[in-house]
C-alpha cells in the first residue's frame, strides 16, 4: 500500500488548480447571482481535456484513470461546483455509460464527440414522482418495430438546455417492472422534446437545470443501449461510478471552504491577535481538516477499487454519503469563523454553503446511500 | 528554425521560505517545485510562435541545469509542449555557472533563438542571460517585452526609460524576456500530460566551470 500520487496525477491536479484559481474564479459570483451557464468554460476545459478526460483514448477521451478524476474534481469544486457537475455528470454518467454499454456504433456516433467536449451530455432518470425511487418509472418507451415512442416527464435534469445528447430511462414494458426498464440515446433536437423552464436553485445556479417533457419522441431503434430491460441495471451501474464524482465534488467544495477558513483566521484579528490564535476558532479548522482529509481519503479509494476493476458500488456510496455531510458540516464552520463577512457573496464561503447542500440530494440521497451501504452489511 | 528555452526549477512562489541546520540550508521539505515564472511565460511565446509559424520553427527544446529532481518540472514543460528536453545533471550553483552550462548545450544544439526569462524567482540574480550570451559569442537583448516572427524577420520591443524600443534582430541571439511576452502560462492538456513521458529528455554531464559566489561558513 502506497500513498504517493503519480506524476501525471499532480500535472492533473495542478492543471485543474490552475484554471480554476485563474479563471473560473473571475466570474463564478456573477454567474451564479445571475444564474449564466459556463459555456465559454466549459469549451475551455473541453480543450484541455477535462470533459471526457477518463474515456478511452481510442475514442478520443484523455485515457486518465480515476484518481486523477477524483483530484480534478476537487480542485474545480474548490471554486465552482457548477462547472464541475456538468464535468461529473458528461465524464462519469454520460461518457461512461456509453464506453463500458454502447455499441462501437454508438461509441463513434455518441460518445467521441462527447469525450471531445464539442457536445455534452445529460442523464435523464429523475422524474416527478421518481427520484429516490428510480424503479417506477412512468415514462414510457412503447416498442413500435424499428423505432421506440417515448412519451412522459424527467425532472432536474443537469445539462438540460445545454446538452446535445441525451440518455434517457423510460419504461418498455410495464408489467416486468424494473426488468422492463430501458435505457436510451437521444438527439435533444429530435421532434416532441420540450424543456420546462429554467429552475431557480438555491446552489450551483450556473448549471443549468430543467425538466424535460416527452411527446411521441421516435427513437430509433439502434440507439438503446444493451439488451432489451437491461435499463435499470444500467443506470444503477453507471450511478455507481457516478457517486465517485458527486463525492469528489463535495470533498471539494469541502476543501475550498477549509482553504479558505484557514486563510481568513490568519488575517482577521480580533481582541488584539489574530483569530486562529484563539482554540474556537483554531478547534474549528481542525474538525474540518479532518472531515475533509477522511472524505478525500474515502473518494480515493472508491477511485483506486474502480481502477482495479473491483467492485466499488458500496466504497463509492459511503464516499459520497460522508463526503456530502462533511462538506455541509465544513462549509457551515467556514461561514462561522468568517461572521458577517461569511454571509456576503464576495467571501465565497456561503455559495460554498449553498452548493454543499446538493451533495446531499442528488445522484442519491445520504439516506439512500445508507440504504446501499446497510443492504452490503446485512447481506 | 530552432528555439532553445532555458528554465529554472524554483519553489512555488507562495512557498514559505524555511532554514535548517543552523539557518545554513533551504529547508525544501514539503516545498512544491514550478517552473520558473519568467521562462514558463517564454515557453509560452515560443510555442504561440511555433504554432503561427506554418512548420518554419521546427523545434522547442527546453534546458535547464538541475540533478534528477528537476525532472517532474522539466516533464511539465514537455507537457505545454516542448518538443524535447536537455537537462544538464548538476545543481545550479549560481549565475555564473549555470550560464556556462548552457553554454555548453548551445554550442551543441545550433538554436536560433534562444530564450532566457530576465530572472528566476529564487535568487533573483538577473544574470545568465546576459553571461549565456556573451560566453557563446552572440548578441542578447535584455527585457524583452514582445517577440515577433513576421515573414521571417524577427522584432523584439524591450521597455526603456520613458517608453518602448523596438529592434529587429539577426538570428541567433538571445532574449532575455520579461513580463509581457505572454500574456498567461499555458495549461497543459491531458494529451500533452499523457506525451510528456515519451518526448526526449537527454541527461548531460556538467562542464567544468568556476562558482564565483563564495559562501562564507
Amino acid at each position: 500500500m502506497h500513498f504517493e500520487f503519480t506524476e501525471e496525477q499532480l500535472m492533473i491536479k495542478q492543471a485543474a488548480r490552475d484554471y480554476a484559481q485563474r479563471e473560473l474564479i473571475k466570474d463564478v459570483i456573477e454567474r451564479d447571482e445571475k444564474a449564466i451557464f459556463p459555456e465559454h468554460h466549459i469549451k475551455a476545459l473541453a480543450e484541455l481535456g477535462f470533459m471526457g478526460m477518463l474515456v478511452d483514448p481510442k475514442y478520443d477521451g484523455g485515457g486518465m484513470d480515476t484518481i486523477s478524476y477524483v483530484l480534478a474534481m476537487e480542485e474545480i469544486s474548490k471554486i465552482d461546483s457548477s462547472v464541475a457537475v456538468v464535468m461529473s455528470v458528461n465524464n462519469s454518467l454520460v461518457c461512461y455509460g456509453l464506453e463500458k454499454y454502447g455499441t462501437e456504433d454508438q461509441k463513434e456516433k455518441y460518445l467521441k464527440p462527447l469525450a471531445r467536449g464539442e457536445v455534452i451530455g445529460a442523464f435523464l432518470l429523475s422524474e416527478p414522482e421518481a427520484g429516490s425511487d428510480a424503479t417506477s418509472q412512468r415514462t414510457t418507451a412503447e416498442d413500435k418495430g424499428d423505432h421506440y415512442l417515448l412519451n412522459g416527464t424527467k425532472n432536474w435534469i443537469t445539462n438540460a438546455n445545454s446538452a446535445s445528447t441525451y440518455i434517457v430511462i423510460a419504461q418498455t414494458h410495464p408489467d416486468k417492472k424494473h426488468k422492463g426498464i430501458n435505457a436510451f440515446i437521444v438527439d435533444k433536437d429530435t421532434p416532441g422534446i420540450s424543456l420546462g423552464p429554467h429552475e431557480k436553485k438555491m446552489g450551483m445556479r450556473s448549471s443549468d437545470t430543467h425538466s424535460v417533457m416527452f411527446t411521441d419522441v421516435k427513437v430509433p431503434k439502434e440507439n438503446r443501449i444493451g439488451e432489451d430491460g437491461f435499463g435499470f441495471k444500467f443506470a444503477m451501474k453507471v450511478l455507481e461510478g457516478g457517486r465517485i464524482g458527486i463525492a469528489s465534488q463535495a470533498m471539494g467544495i469541502a476543501s475550498g471552504a477549509l482553504e479558505r477558513a484557514v486563510q481568513y483566521s490568519k488575517e482577521r484579528k480580533a481582541f488584539g491577535t489574530e483569530i486562529s490564535n484563539h482554540q474556537a476558532i483554531a478547534f474549528k479548522l481542525a474538525d474540518m481538516a479532518v472531515r475533509v482529509d477522511a472524505s478525500r481519503y474515502f473518494c480515493l479509494y472508491a477511485a483506486w477499487l474502480k481502477d482495479n476493476h473491483q467492485p466499488y458500488g458500496t466504497a463509492s456510496a459511503k464516499a459520497k454519503l460522508y463526503a456530502a455531510d462533511s462538506a455541509m458540516f465544513v462549509t457551515t464552520e467556514a461561514v462561522q469563523i468568517h461572521g458577517g463577512y461569511g454571509y456576503v457573496s464576495e467571501y465565497h464561503v456561503e455559495r460554498l454553503m449553498r452548493e454543499a447542500k446538493l451533495t446531499q440530494i442528488y445522484e442519491g440521497t445520504s439516506e439512500i446511500q445508507k440504504i446501499v451501504i446497510s443492504r452490503d452489511l446485512l447481506k | 528554425m530552432k528555439i532553445l528555452v532555458c528554465m529554472s526549477n524554483v519553489p512555488d512562489t507562495t512557498t514559505k521560505i524555511r532554514f535548517k541546520e543552523d539557518n545554513t540550508k533551504f529547508d525544501d521539505a514539503g516545498v512544491q517545485w514550478i517552473i520558473n515564472p519568467w521562462d514558463e511565460l517564454a515557453l509560452t511565446r515560443a510555442l504561440e510562435l511555433k504554432e503561427a509559424s506554418g512548420g518554419s520553427i521546427s523545434s522547442i527544446t527546453v534546458a535547464c541545469v538541475g540533478e534528477a529532481t528537476t525532472e517532474p518540472t522539466i516533464r511539465k514543460a514537455l507537457a505545454i509542449g516542448a518538443d524535447d528536453a536537455i537537462r544538464v545533471n548538476a545543481v545550479a550553483q549560481d549565475s555564473y555557472f549555470v550560464a556556462a552550462q548552457l553554454a555548453e548545450v548551445v554550442k551543441q544544439g545550433s538554436y536560433d533563438i534562444v530564450l532566457c526569462g530576465i530572472e528566476s524567482s529564487d535568487y533573483n540574480n538577473s544574470a545568465v542571460g546576459g553571461m549565456l550570451a556573451e560566453f557563446i559569442d552572440v548578441p542578447s537583448v535584455s527585457s524583452v517585452s514582445a517577440l515577433n516572427i513576421d515573414n521571417g524577420t524577427v522584432s523584439v520591443n524591450r521597455e526603456i526609460d520613458g517608453g518602448k524600443e523596438t529592434l529587429e534582430v539577426k538570428l541567433p541571439f538571445v532574449a532575455v524576456v520579461q513580463k509581457g511576452i505572454a500574456i498567461d502560462p499555458r495549461i497543459p492538456n491531458m494529451r500533452g500530460i499523457m506525451m510528456a513521458r515519451k518526448k526526449p529528455l537527454t541527461v548531460v554531464e556538467p562542464v567544468d566551470a568556476d562558482v564565483l559566489v563564495e559562501y562564507e561558513e
